[in-house]
């Protein structure tokens, strides 16, 4: 991944700026170009939407086989949150033990590093999910 | 024109690692090393935190509880010695994180552990000067010590963010002096992943010289004694040292108690004062009078006289975790575990 790429995305990915459709209201994330279900209507309404950062876990899968870059963290739990906007994102959820993980668990998104482009590269920051626990 | 805390949010990183552990891999005595440095246990980033991510979790915190418009800061300030990267802001990172960018100037300070403290009295000069509105002041670390060395046992990870300004004080700071000298006492030279330390020169000349002369320069100047104060919170590099200087200056143990985190989260530098002032915050009445004396090896000291205002009773504290909070939730690691998030074990370099 370039550094150029992955900054273009700091919003998306610092702040969870996705888009909100000004024809149907729907929010997606990340953040599109048009509307896949009004199309042309939605050409030039596409706003920047800011998603609340809550949600609750839709479905997960705990890793054990972890690429080289999470080797510190297995086994760690990948999982598709639903945010209360309605719209899925699929990130790492942190700070919970993997037997304590379930459907529907509520949690709320924080900044993690996500990946380091070797010793000397740049850090890449983005977002995680903690669980709520109150 | 009064100058204070607009707000502030502190953030401490779950894991936890006690003294005895430590000292049963390296054959030191842990429970005397506990009984000594008055340290219970301390806390342990993850692999996937730093002092960008401290920092960021802090000054969120601190927003959540505010209602001052992110566009609003002026200036934002991140003091640690522990910063990510040798080049490239851990300031600017954090700007963007609580959408305070780009209309802002921003820097990274570093002055040992006294570096958010510095930070707090920079906005404070651009707030009071009126060059800006409102300014936001950073402590936070991740501290090293070599394997084995008495600084492991303490060296910790954590941070506090203040909101500085004019208006809606939840706290205003009467006064701050400083008290600085070169006391090569601690350091950590270019490119070294662990600091030296001169031992038992880090405490009389260094850390008591300084705090002390700072303290008593402030009281001298606010025509002040500790009875003054409801509450103190001192540089505690250790659990030891700040109450031992508290005494020394006259304050009693019911003063220090609510800032003293560190028996229980080990030393976090950068964050240590701001963490121990966050602490005190958390349970503050109006009226109430607050002296703390920050200390950074190298050295120098800055003291704060700060009056909690009425407005803390609206401030909206609930809106994020506690300090206490912070501190009980925890996980204990083993030290292989430590070793291994800490990142001491030597890896095979990760593929890209």
């Amino acid at each position: 991944m370039t550094v150029a790429r992955f900054w273009r995305e700091n919003s998306s990915r610092y702040n969870l700026v996705g888009v909100k459709c000004g024809n149907c209201g729907k929010v997606f994330f990340p953040p599109r170009t048009i509307c896949p279900e009004c199309r042309r209507l939605s050409i030039g309404k596409m706003e920047p939407y800011k998603l609340r950062g809550e949600g609750e876990v839709f479905t997960f899968s705990i890793v054990h086989d972890a690429p080289s870059q999470l080797e510190l963290q297995k086994p760690y739990i990948m999982a598709i949150i639903e945010m209360t906007e309605g719209v899925r994102i699929t990130a790492q959820i942190i700070d919970c033990d993997p037997a304590e993980v379930h459907i529907g668990m509520k949690v709320r998104a924080t900044m993690r590093k996500i990946r380091e482009e070797g010793a000397s590269g740049i850090i890449h920051y983005g977002y995680k999910f903690i669980p709520v626990t109150k | 024109m009064d100058v204070g805390i607009v707000s502030y949010g502190a953030y401490i990183p779950r894991y936890r690692i006690t003294p005895q552990e430590i000292g049963r891999v390296w054959g030191t005595d842990g429970e005397a090393m506990s009984r000594n440095l008055f340290i219970i246990s301390k806390s342990v980033p993850s692999p996937d935190e730093d002092v960008v991510t401290i920092a960021v979790e802090a000054a969120r915190n601190m927003m959540k509880r505010s209602t001052v418009d992110p566009a609003e800061i002026g200036s934002l300030y991140v003091g640690s010695e522990s910063h990510p990267y040798a080049v490239k802001p851990t300031g600017t990172i954090v700007a963007e994180a609580i959408e305070a960018a780009p209309d802002l100037t921003a820097a990274d300070f570093e002055f040992a552990c006294k570096a958010g403290t510095a930070a707090i009295q920079c906005c404070m000069g651009m707030v009071g000067s009126g060059m800006i509105k409102y300014g936001v002041a950073i402590g936070a670390d991740t501290s090293q010590g070599a394997p084995g060395d008495a600084l492991e046992f303490s060296a910790s990870a954590g941070g506090a963010a203040y909101l500085i300004g004019r208006d809606k004080l939840i706290a205003k700071i009467n006064k701050t002096c400083s008290y600085t000298t070169d006391t090569p006492d601690f350091w950590r030279r270019e490119g070294a992943h662990y600091p030296s330390h001169g031992g038992r020169f880090t405490g009389e000349p260094a850390y008591f010289k300084h705090v002390t002369s700072a303290a008593k320069k402030l009281m001298e100047e606010m025509g002040t004694t500790p009875g003054d104060y409801d509450f103190a919170v001192f540089h505690q590099p250790n659990g030891k040292f700040p109450v031992r200087v508290a005494k020394q200056l006259g304050f009693t143990e019911e003063q220090i108690n609510a800032g003293l985190l560190t028996p229980f989260i080990g030393n976090t530098y950068s964050g240590a004062v701001p963490l121990g002032l966050a602490s005190v915050l958390d349970i503050a009445k109006p009226d109430q009078r607050i002296f703390v004396v920050a200390y950074g090896s190298g050295a120098g000291s800055d003291a704060f006289d700060i009056t909690v205002t009425p407005a803390i009773r609206k401030f909206r504290k609930e809106a994020a975790p506690s300090v206490r909070d912070l501190v009980e939730n925890k996980k204990f690691l083993d030290y292989a575990s430590y070793a291994k998030v800490r990142g001491k074990i030597r890896m095979k370099e990760a593929s890209q």
